[in-house]
């Protein structure tokens, strides 16, 4: 059973050329022995991946990935695909000159909290601004795992560490605000713990064409274990998470008894629903051509502790990609004249 | 009535122009230059202005320059002192009239010489009037009132009328030197197409300049330059930074390869962005990034998936890009860097030049991280040297930093066309499947030690590649000592075996039997030899050779070093290049250096090597 996201087949993926057969999960998983520790978050991503992408159908060769410096910087290694393991923060670039000189690449970038919004956070904007087609995994445990135990951008205010003693006197970011602040095309939410909607999310976000930010909640055992247990906790999680699905109104909680409805503010609220106000439950727009909702919706998650969190597609609309006007750019431009015609210039004048 | 005028010879001439950075200083001394090579003579040029885009008008700080140097023989440097000055205003006039040659003359526009523009740069009283300047020829003309008379028809405000002045002297100029206008007159026919009342005054002006030079009894001479004799062929005049350019779009076409240029504005390398991002039909795509190490970040992902990733910028952007250029050294892919040197440290001085990145460029990483490293020595040269380092970065699979400056990046002179076809090809030999054997992307070949190169998109040779230290062959992560240390070895041993490709030094010393060597990198190309035609003709024995190559070095160059009692290293730094040699030699090289953020004068050169002769008895 596979969960229904309400996206629809996007053509992210085209040009890129398709497997001539069926692929396993096997022909993705790489000969490199995998060294996270046990118990940590990666390990069901890296097997919902790997899992995964053998249903998008794609010739192995041609997909790529690409991260940066972090726990979750090593995944690429143990994909059995094209694959570049960079420098801290630095993904989305390379990422960007990769996607743009090759049209024929799925190109897919992992990083974390520290690396795309510590030290990489200037280029995560500028890939989302500009829409470059890519996905970016963004692992978020909310602390340096790596380094062993610091305060990451995510963690929440307060929280004690190893450079924190006194508690973090930080203000974290909401990665899904600040993505859609960016004016990002694709924004989503999901949990490693849960495969089949990673499953969904990773697919749609595959399809997107444009820059994709899936936020994964992830849980790092060692350094700030049960981050998320709100949201996976069997008691608690059925009022803790809220799903997202496109056309669908916004309703959770045993039986659906709560729902986000809209506050005479612009924002969004959540009720407990009976006969009465069920009409005004949100009915989730993820096409929507204004943000505000889908920001509305990305602050039901405080920077404190996971009480509560939307999961699924947030926005998902359709912009040109840098890549694709680039690339159109270049067909523009048409034949080249000839290279000794440039050098000449219109100014050469011959001695004797 | 035309007056009848004489003319007179002379072997060189040295003009500069110079105003407000907004009366078009720059443009006046491009056409100049563009005349004067239609002409026939030699040239070399030199503009000079400040960082300000448009400094309050009238002030010293604001004054823009440009100078051309140009001879009936074959010339070195834009020359140390101007025989001409034309000074625009009392701050142009104050700022470079201590260079003007003694006799030298000056034309300066009279009617901005008001009681208000005098005080503010600090005149006490009128230097055309008190008498300052009797040192020089002085020609004080109301350039502004003359062209605003000049364009009257048009219908301009007087504001724009008076723009047009920069015209005006340009033919007064040119008149005065013999220089074709032709080319000028069509120039501004296109430049001003859009603005046909604009295009018309600036013509007026232009030839009004021209005929005022004839007709008015001031200009008594005008000034004959013959023609240089250079050797046969094809010429354009061109900058450092456009010949830079060309040379990439050389090289892409040489090797097969698309460029993919990477790049943040940066004065002064930011041309280079703005001459390639012209050439999509070339195979060329350029992204303007949000910070250098995106723009070098971008690059080296265009590199591995199989572009020739090239990166352009200045000192403070090399400092920003030297952790990606690290995993460009780890992960053995091509990559260009291209360095436009200016005064520094920090910001220094963005507009000025200097040679003062060399060090940084050789060891500006964490780790053992050797780069090969190319300099350019002249503006035309750049092309040359864009298309050597880019055959090494493609063939030795290597990030490869390329040094040019602001002298030659704004610097011009006339370039010999080279013949495509003659131009050697790059062989990108990228890594090719075989099914019966497992591909190790860190395999070497046995000539270059060069890796493979396997863009995605072949099956077979999917590969994962990082900045962690490689197991030699395989590619794997590995922590074991003892690869640790092979593998850091091997990089240097990769990047030293250059050498083998790279031409030995040569060395111009004329008998043969000089005791002292010069020696340079760089943009010193040119004053380095002036200053050593100087010592010749005043009969001293004196040799030179410049370095192409700063990493590695050409194999010869210890032996070349061991043949001469002294070695004298003239840089614009306080001695790079001298640590480099004496440590790798250990000889002792003698430095001469000033960061002034201007070249060396010819003439200061040769007075220091004539001193250094004398004191040999050579």
């Amino acid at each position: 059973m596979s969960v229904d996201l309400g996206m629809p087949q996007g053509h992210g993926l085209e040009g890129v050329p398709t497997a001539d057969g069926p692929q396993t999960r096997k022909d993705f998983s790489s000969d490199q022995e995998v060294r996270w520790c046990p118990g940590c978050g990666d390990y069901a991503i890296l097997a919902a991946v790997q899992g995964f992408m053998p249903e998008l159908g794609l010739r192995r060769e041609n997909i790529v990935f690409i991260s940066g410096i972090g726990c979750a910087a090593r995944f690429p290694y143990y994909l059995d695909t094209y694959g570049l393991h960079s420098i801290h923060g630095r993904a989305p670039a390379i990422a960007t000159g990769i996607a743009t000189t090759r049209a024929d690449l799925s190109v897919w970038v992992v990083t974390g909290d520290g690396d795309a919004l510590s030290i990489g956070g200037n280029h995560l904007i500028h890939a989302l601004r500009r829409n470059v087609n890519m996905t970016i995994l963004l692992f978020n445990n909310r602390i340096y795992g790596l380094t062993k135990g610091q305060y990451s951008p995510t963690s929440e205010p307060g929280k004690v560490t190893k450079s924190t003693p006194f508690g973090s006197i930080d203000a974290p970011l909401n990665p899904l605000s600040l993505a859609l602040g960016a004016e990002a095309t694709f924004v989503a939410r999901t949990i490693d713990s849960d495969r089949k909607h990673l499953t969904a999310v990773l697919s749609a976000a595959a399809r997107h064409r444009g820059t994709s930010l899936v936020e994964i909640y992830q849980n790092c055992p060692i350094f700030n274990d049960g981050a998320f247990d709100a949201i996976k906790d069997p008691e608690t999680r059925d009022d803790a998470i809220i799903p997202l699905v496109h056309g669908e109104p916004i309703r959770f909680g045993a039986d659906g008894r709560l729902g986000v409805v809209r506050t005479p503010g612009g924002g969004v609220d959540i009720v407990e629903v009976d006969e009465s106000n069920a009409g005004d439950v949100l009915v989730h727009d993820a096409h929507a051509t204004d943000a505000t909702t889908a920001f509305a919706l990305s602050r039901i998650t405080d920077g404190g502790a996971v009480r509560r969190a939307p999961i699924g597609v947030f926005r998902q609309v359709e912009r040109p990609t840098y890549d694709d006007l680039s690339r159109e750019q270049s067909v523009l431009a048409g034949e080249a004249p000839s290279l000794q015609a440039l050098l000449d210039g219109p100014d050469a004048w011959t001695v004797a | 009535m035309t007056a009848s005028k004489s003319t007179e010879e002379l072997t060189r001439v040295v003009i500069r122009f110079a105003g407000d950075s907004g009366d078009g200083m720059q443009l006046t001394g491009d056409r100049f230059t563009q005349e004067t090579a239609d002409f026939g003579n030699d040239l070399s040029t030199l503009p000079n202005f400040p960082a300000e885009i448009r400094a309050p008008a009238g002030t010293l700080p604001g004054v823009s320059s440009f100078q051309i140097h140009f001879a009936d023989y074959d010339i070195l440097t834009p020359g140390d002192h101007p025989d001409v000055l034309i000074a625009m205003n009392p701050a142009a006039l104050k700022a470079n009239i201590g260079d003007l040659q003694a006799g030298g003359t000056a034309i300066v526009d009279a009617h901005e010489f008001t009681d208000r523009n005098l005080k503010r740069v600090g005149y006490e009283s009128n230097p055309l009037e008190d008498g300052s300047l009797s040192d020089y020829q002085l020609h004080a003309i109301d350039l502004t009132g003359l062209t605003v008379g000049a364009v009257e028809e048009f219908g301009l405000s007087r504001k724009d009328a008076s723009r047009a002045k920069n015209m005006f002297a340009l033919g007064l100029v040119s008149w005065m030197f013999g220089r074709p206008i032709d080319g000028s007159i069509a120039f501004l026919g296109k430049k001003f197409a859009g603005a046909p009342a604009i295009r018309d005054a600036n013509v007026a002006a232009l030839r009004t300049g021209y005929n005022y030079g004839e007709t008015t009894e001031s200009f008594a001479v005008s000034y004959v330059v013959k023609p240089a004799v250079i050797p046969s062929g094809r010429y354009r005049n061109i900058t450092g930074n456009t010949a830079l350019s060309y040379g990439i779009v050389a090289a892409g076409q040489l090797s097969g390869l698309q460029v993919f240029l990477g790049a943040y504005p940066i004065t002064p390398a930011s041309d280079i962005l703005h001459e390639l991002s012209k050439h999509k039909a070339f195979g060329v795509t350029t992204f303007q990034a949000e910070d250098e190490i995106a723009g070098v970040g971008a690059a080296l992902g265009a590199s591995f998936a199989g572009s020739l990733g090239v990166t352009t910028t200045s000192g403070p952007g090399l400092a920003l890009k030297g952790e990606t250029i690290g995993l460009g050294v780890m992960l053995e892919l091509p990559l260009v860097v291209i360095d436009v040197q200016r005064g520094g440290p920090s910001t220094g001085l963005p507009t000025k030049t200097e040679q003062s990145d060399l060090l940084q460029a050789m060891n500006g990483r964490n780790g053992e991280a050797p780069v090969p490293v190319v300099a350019a020595q002249s503006p035309a040269d750049c092309f040359d040297a864009a298309i050597e380092a880019a055959r090494i970065a493609i063939t030795y699979r290597t990030p490869v930093i390329l040094l040019s400056d602001g002298y030659l990046a704004n610097g011009s002179e006339p370039w010999s066309l080279p013949d495509v076809e003659s131009l050697p090809r790059i062989e990108p030999g990228f890594a090719t499947a075989d099914p019966d054997t497992t591909f190790l992307p860190y395999a070497r070949d046995p000539q270059t030690l060069a890796r493979p190169w396997a863009p995605p998109g072949i099956a077979g040779l999917e590969h994962r590649i990082g900045g962690l230290e490689k197991a030699d062959g395989t590619g794997d992560i590995s922590y074991d000592p003892a690869n640790h240390d092979h593998m850091v070895r091997l990089r240097q041993a990769k990047v030293d075996g250059i050498a083998a490709s790279i031409p030995e030094v040569e060395v111009d010393d004329p008998d043969g039997h000089a005791k002292i060597l010069v020696i340079g990198w760089g943009s010193t190309y040119g004053p380095i030899g002036a200053g050593c035609r100087r010592a010749r003709l005043a009969g001293h024995r004196i040799a030179q050779a410049h370095l192409r190559h700063l990493n590695p070095f050409p194999a010869n160059l210890g032996e070349v070093l061991a043949a001469y009692d002294r070695v004298i290293v003239p840089e614009m730094n306080l001695g790079q290049l001298r640590s480099l040699l004496r440590a790798t030699y250990l000889v002792d090289a003698e430095g001469y250096n000033a960061v002034r953020g201007m070249p060396f004068g010819a003439a200061e050169l040769g007075q220091h090597f004539i001193e250094l002769c004398i004191k040999e008895g050579e």
